[in-house]
């Protein structure tokens, strides 16, 4: 791994992982911990949840993160808020703009609305969020609305909206600072439908950095 | 006041009977049929709802495929955050994602389907006359920045979350299932910068919303402010709940046709009433 994917991180190197086209991702993340999220090709969206790691009836709440920051696009310096109302983690830095919270995460049944019943077999976001979710004794009323990370999706002055070409490109990052212990889910989406993933999934890198001991 | 002597039974029962047919503004009606100015066209027999939801009061009830839901924000500051469930199996709920991003926009109206999270419509908005309502902000919780003082369920300012939960635990549901909401009446807008802006009114009274049920559905409601309403006391004022029994919706019906996404979306909701 080339060691400039580590800029701007704590010294110390926990976890350093690829997470392959299509698949789920998920990892415990201390409070005071930093996860970074690289978009190794570009245009590549990541589905994200957080769940608190004591008690994961409180999670993510992309609701809750609008309203606290009066504004849907997440950027540096937004904190992502649980569904009771605390600060789960706050972007500390991102090479690109802004990321979506309003796009939810695909899933084989809305993919049937919106390109068509053949595309019912095509393995979606809410699958890989499933897939994590079983393995930890969570399901599906765990799925709440979501992060989308290096996904772009404009909402125009009548309300209509979408998900558009991404402003992403090749080892762009997101990093995220826990003010929580919590359960980090990504589904590195495997969509080919729209533009989210430039048509062709590719890997993410997945990193998480903290104060302890140098380990570079 | 009764002056009956509660310190027997004989008198703390007639106490409690006494209250018999004490009407109030924020209460059910039951049964729904003895409801007064029914909606128009809406015969007696047909009326299987109808309640007042006080300022920071909620409501849920169970309808059936076909069922008429009208929300009458009374007097003009009503806020009703809505859950939706598919009642015979409450797994699958209402995605104001998929909502927004099936349908192409974000700003509910009249024709919108509220679409569940496994690409079925819980309910389609027949009419809509506030066109301000939200699909961003959510539900407001303890945590919410205020200037009234306490806003637990158990006080004078509850907090919507906090209802909603209520709500759900009423059929069996928990902390788990209070999944992203719609907030009817209170409107946000999003700015060509992301700003949400908030329409908070007050509005003109009598505004109304009118849903059909195209799934049996359980409708989990809570009337508190809003959660970007920054108002120094806690303003918001009762809204109106009637529901009534109504056809399914045929094939030619114009909300189901009116898109290729919401004629799949019916569709799917066609074949899994198909037994």
């Amino acid at each position: 791994m080339n060691n400039s994917a580590y800029d701007g991180l704590p010294r110390a190197i926990r976890v350093d992982e690829v997470v392959a086209a299509r698949a789920p991702w998920d990892g415990f993340v201390q409070a005071g911990e930093t996860l970074r999220i690289v978009d190794l090709e570009g245009n590549q969206a990541v589905d994200f949840l957080l769940y608190a790691a004591h008690d994961d009836t409180e999670r993510y709440s992309a609701q809750d993160t609008i309203a606290a920051q009066a504004n849907i696009l997440l950027r540096v310096g937004s904190i992502l808020m649980s569904n009771e109302g605390r600060p789960m983690a706050q972007i500390t830095a991102t090479t690109v703009a802004y990321h979506d919270t309003i796009g939810g995460a695909c899933s084989c049944e809305s993919n049937t609305l919106r390109y068509g019943h053949h595309t019912k077999s095509h393995h979606a976001c809410v699958d890989n969020f499933l897939l994590s979710h079983l393995r930890h004794g969570r399901g599906k009323r765990d799925i709440v609305s979501n992060i989308n990370w290096f996904m772009n999706v404009p909402v125009e002055a009548d309300g209509t909206l979408g998900i558009v070409d991404g402003i992403s490109a090749p080892g762009l990052y997101v990093d995220l600072k826990m003010r929580m212990d919590v359960m980090a889910v990504i589904s590195n989406c495997p969509q080919v439908n729209n533009p989210c993933n430039g048509f062709n999934p590719t890997p993410v890198r997945v990193v998480i950095a903290n104060d302890g001991p140098a380990s570079r | 006041m009764s002056t009956s002597n509660t310190s027997g039974l004989q008198g703390a029962r007639a106490h409690a009977r006494a209250m018999a047919g004490t009407r109030v503004e924020a209460m059910p009606i039951v049964p729904a049929e003895e409801a007064t100015d029914l909606p128009l066209g809406v015969t007696r027999g047909a009326m299987v709802w109808e309640e007042t939801i006080a300022a920071g009061g909620y409501a849920a009830k169970e309808l059936e495929r076909g069922a008429r839901l009208r929300l009458v924000d009374l007097r003009g500051d009503a806020c009703v955050s809505m859950l939706i469930f598919n009642a015979e199996h409450p797994i699958e709920r209402l995605n104001v994602a998929d909502t927004m991003k099936v349908q192409w926009n974000a700003y509910l109206q009249a024709g919108r389907l509220l679409l569940s999270d496994m690409g079925r419509p819980l309910m389609s908005i027949l009419a809509d006359d506030a066109n301000t309502h939200d699909t961003f902000c959510g539900p407001s919780n303890e945590r919410t920045p205020r200037t009234y003082g306490d806003s637990g369920a158990w006080g004078f300012h509850p907090n919507a979350r906090g209802r909603l939960l209520l709500g759900v635990a009423k059929f069996g549901l928990g902390r788990k299932d209070v999944h992203p909401c719609i907030n009817w009446f209170k409107g946000v807008r999003i700015a060509s910068d992301g700003t949400t802006v908030l329409e908070a009114g007050p509005f003109p009274p009598g505004r109304s919303v009118l849903l059909r049920a195209e799934m049996s559905v359980i409708v989990v409601l809570a009337n508190c402010p809003h959660v970007l309403d920054r108002r120094p006391t806690y303003e918001a004022t009762p809204a109106r709940i009637s529901a009534w029994r109504g056809p399914i919706t045929p094939p030619e019906d114009p909300i189901r046709n009116a898109t290729p996404e919401s004629l799949r979306a019916f569709l799917n909701v066609e074949e899994y009433f198909r037994r």
